[in-house]
């Protein structure tokens, strides 16, 4: 955990309700992929958790919905504003554990967190196959850079408008991708309905509503089959394994 | 010139009143990576059962204005796990006081868990909590009613010879003679306040955010109520209190000692910033200095 006040480089919206905050964090170590953070917002006692989308030297990008409140003043704040933020929260995802072929699987903000794993396993020297499941044709977020990073990317829309008609499962069963080990973020349902057709080992990150991020509260436990776990603080990623779905 | 900032509870010297509270600081691990445990006046541990819990569905927290609701429901390893492992690992990285919060489902239950307490050199002093409002027996309902929190405390004071401070709670009419029958029974002091039992309601789904239904509502709103409790209770009883509820300053310590608290724990604030017990104990000396105070010890129940 890392606590420090970066400041707003820019704030704009990608998607319907969906925005890319840049920020400047200075001598700030840089963040996992996969990992968290937690940021204050005026007038609510907890701060908001969101998925770090890529950590760079000097430079953090944020990608979040609006869904509430806290998200709704966030998506307003303007460039110089500086923002206290708690980072380096969880455990994030396990890039060594892929051998030569990664599957990722997103599914509308939940793919966030797949632009710096994509980078990372790409620098390692992965091949990467991304499939990105959303509503509709606008809500498309991150496609351009993961292929720029050399990532073979497919879409899926619920309403057909782009890519393959259907869910990231009907995607998986028409690309049927080649992959030793599997990254999944997204809603739950989507999760639960990938989890039997994933045959090879892989990673799943989970969301809760937290009350500290920290790993102090316990308000964000999850079963296990090692047992109880906390999803802001063992978590978010969760290996298949230990996934009692 | 230097602050004395230190305060005695129950013969143990805490080298000041700071102390995080049961349920906001897990075991201690995780702010041990990022603050200095020792500098802390004593550490509450999470609340412990004889039987290891899963707690409460989720959603456990729900938000509003000045504060949280949680429902956690004490999750936790159970009192074996407590004082075989998971204390004495916490006093290998800390020598600062450790509290073990000790919860129940029956009298019987509380001693037993004290006994065990009572057996591990790594405790230096026993909570009872019997003012958990999210559990569905137990919990709460000793803590309602002077004869069950009179029982509670007569059966730990048999099971502990180590300093016994009794959770109490605030959904009550009259705290007084709970208070009083805790102290008639030989508890060494008492902690006020547990959280307010709240509610909250997701109008668009039309469900309660909790899946507990209710929960704890704790935070910077409840501070003026604890702080009300407290000197309630200072009025009546001789035992040292340990002020809970809303603490977020330098300043809230000193007013909470002020209406009678000996020590002071923080809670909700921990989970809005994990720095928040340091920042306190860091400003301490620069208020006390500001308000003419030589020895924190001097102001408790002035008023």
């Amino acid at each position: 955990m890392n606590k420090y006040n970066p400041t707003i480089l820019s704030n704009r919206t990608v998607a319907p309700k969906v925005y890319r905050m840049e920020l400047a964090t200075g001598e700030a170590p840089p963040l996992r992929a996969g990992s968290f953070v937690e940021v204050e917002v005026p007038g609510k006692f907890l701060r908001r958790p969101l998925s770090v989308s890529l950590s760079e030297s000097g430079r953090l990008t944020l990608l979040y919905k609006v869904v509430g409140e806290g998200t709704a003043w966030l998506a307003q704040a303007q460039p110089g504003t500086s923002l206290s933020l708690l980072t380096g929260l969880g455990n994030g995802f396990d890039t060594e554990a892929c051998r030569e072929r990664a599957l990722l699987v997103g599914g509308g903000i939940g793919a966030a967190p797949l632009h710096q794993l994509c980078r990372d396993l790409r620098a390692a020297g992965r091949q990467v196959t991304v499939l990105l499941g959303f509503n509709t044709a606008s809500e498309r977020i991150l496609c351009e850079e993961l292929e720029t990073l050399g990532a073979t990317v497919y879409v899926a829309t619920l309403d057909g408008s782009a890519g393959i008609r259907g869910l990231v499962t009907d995607a998986l069963r028409q690309v049927q991708p080649a992959f030793d080990y599997y990254y999944v973020c997204g809603p739950m349902p989507m999760m639960r309905a990938l989890f039997p057709l994933l045959q090879a080992d892989g990673e799943f990150s989970l969301e809760a509503r937290m009350g500290c991020g920290t790993g102090l509260c316990f308000g964000c436990t999850v079963q296990t089959t090692e047992g109880p776990r906390r999803i802001c603080h063992e978590g978010p990623v969760f290996t298949k394994k230990v996934l009692p779905w | 010139m230097v602050r004395d900032t230190s305060v005695t509870l129950g013969g143990i010297r805490l080298k000041n009143p700071v102390i995080p509270a049961s349920g906001t600081f897990g075991f201690g691990f995780e702010a041990a990576g990022w603050l200095d445990l020792d500098r802390l006046g004593a550490i509450a541990l999470k609340g412990t059962t004889l039987e290891p819990r899963f707690g409460n569905p989720t959603p456990r927290i729900a938000e509003c204005a000045g504060g949280l609701l949680n429902a956690v429901g004490l999750q936790n390893p159970g009192i074996d796990a407590l004082v075989n492992e998971v204390a004495p690992q916490v006093r290998r990285i800390c020598s600062t006081p450790l509290i073990a919060n000790i919860s129940g489902f029956s009298v019987d239950e509380f001693g037993v868990c004290c006994e065990k307490a009572d057996n591990c050199d790594s405790i230096d002093l026993v909570e009872i909590n019997i003012s958990c409002p999210n559990v569905h027996q137990g919990g709460m309902a000793f803590g309602t009613d002077p004869a069950s929190a009179a029982a509670v405390t007569r059966r730990a004071r048999k099971a502990t010879r180590k300093p016994l401070f009794i959770k109490l709670s605030p959904n009550v009419t009259d705290i007084v003679p709970i208070a009083r029958a805790c102290e008639d029974e030989g508890a060494d002091g008492l902690t006020l306040i547990n959280t307010l039992l709240g509610m909250r309601i997701d109008i668009r789904r039309r469900k309660p955010v909790l899946a507990n239904r209710t929960g704890g509502f704790s935070g910077p709103a409840l501070f003026p109520v604890a702080l009300r409790f407290v000197s309630q209770v200072a009025a009546a009883c001789r035992i040292p209190l340990i002020g809970c509820g809303g603490v977020t300053s330098a300043e809230d310590v000193i007013e909470m000692m002020m209406a009678g608290a000996t020590a002071v724990q923080v809670g909700s604030a921990n989970l809005h910033d994990p720095l928040a017990c340091p920042a306190i104990i860091d400003s301490l000396p620069s208020v006390m200095e500001e308000l003419n105070i030589d020895k924190l010890e001097d102001i408790i129940g002035i008023i």
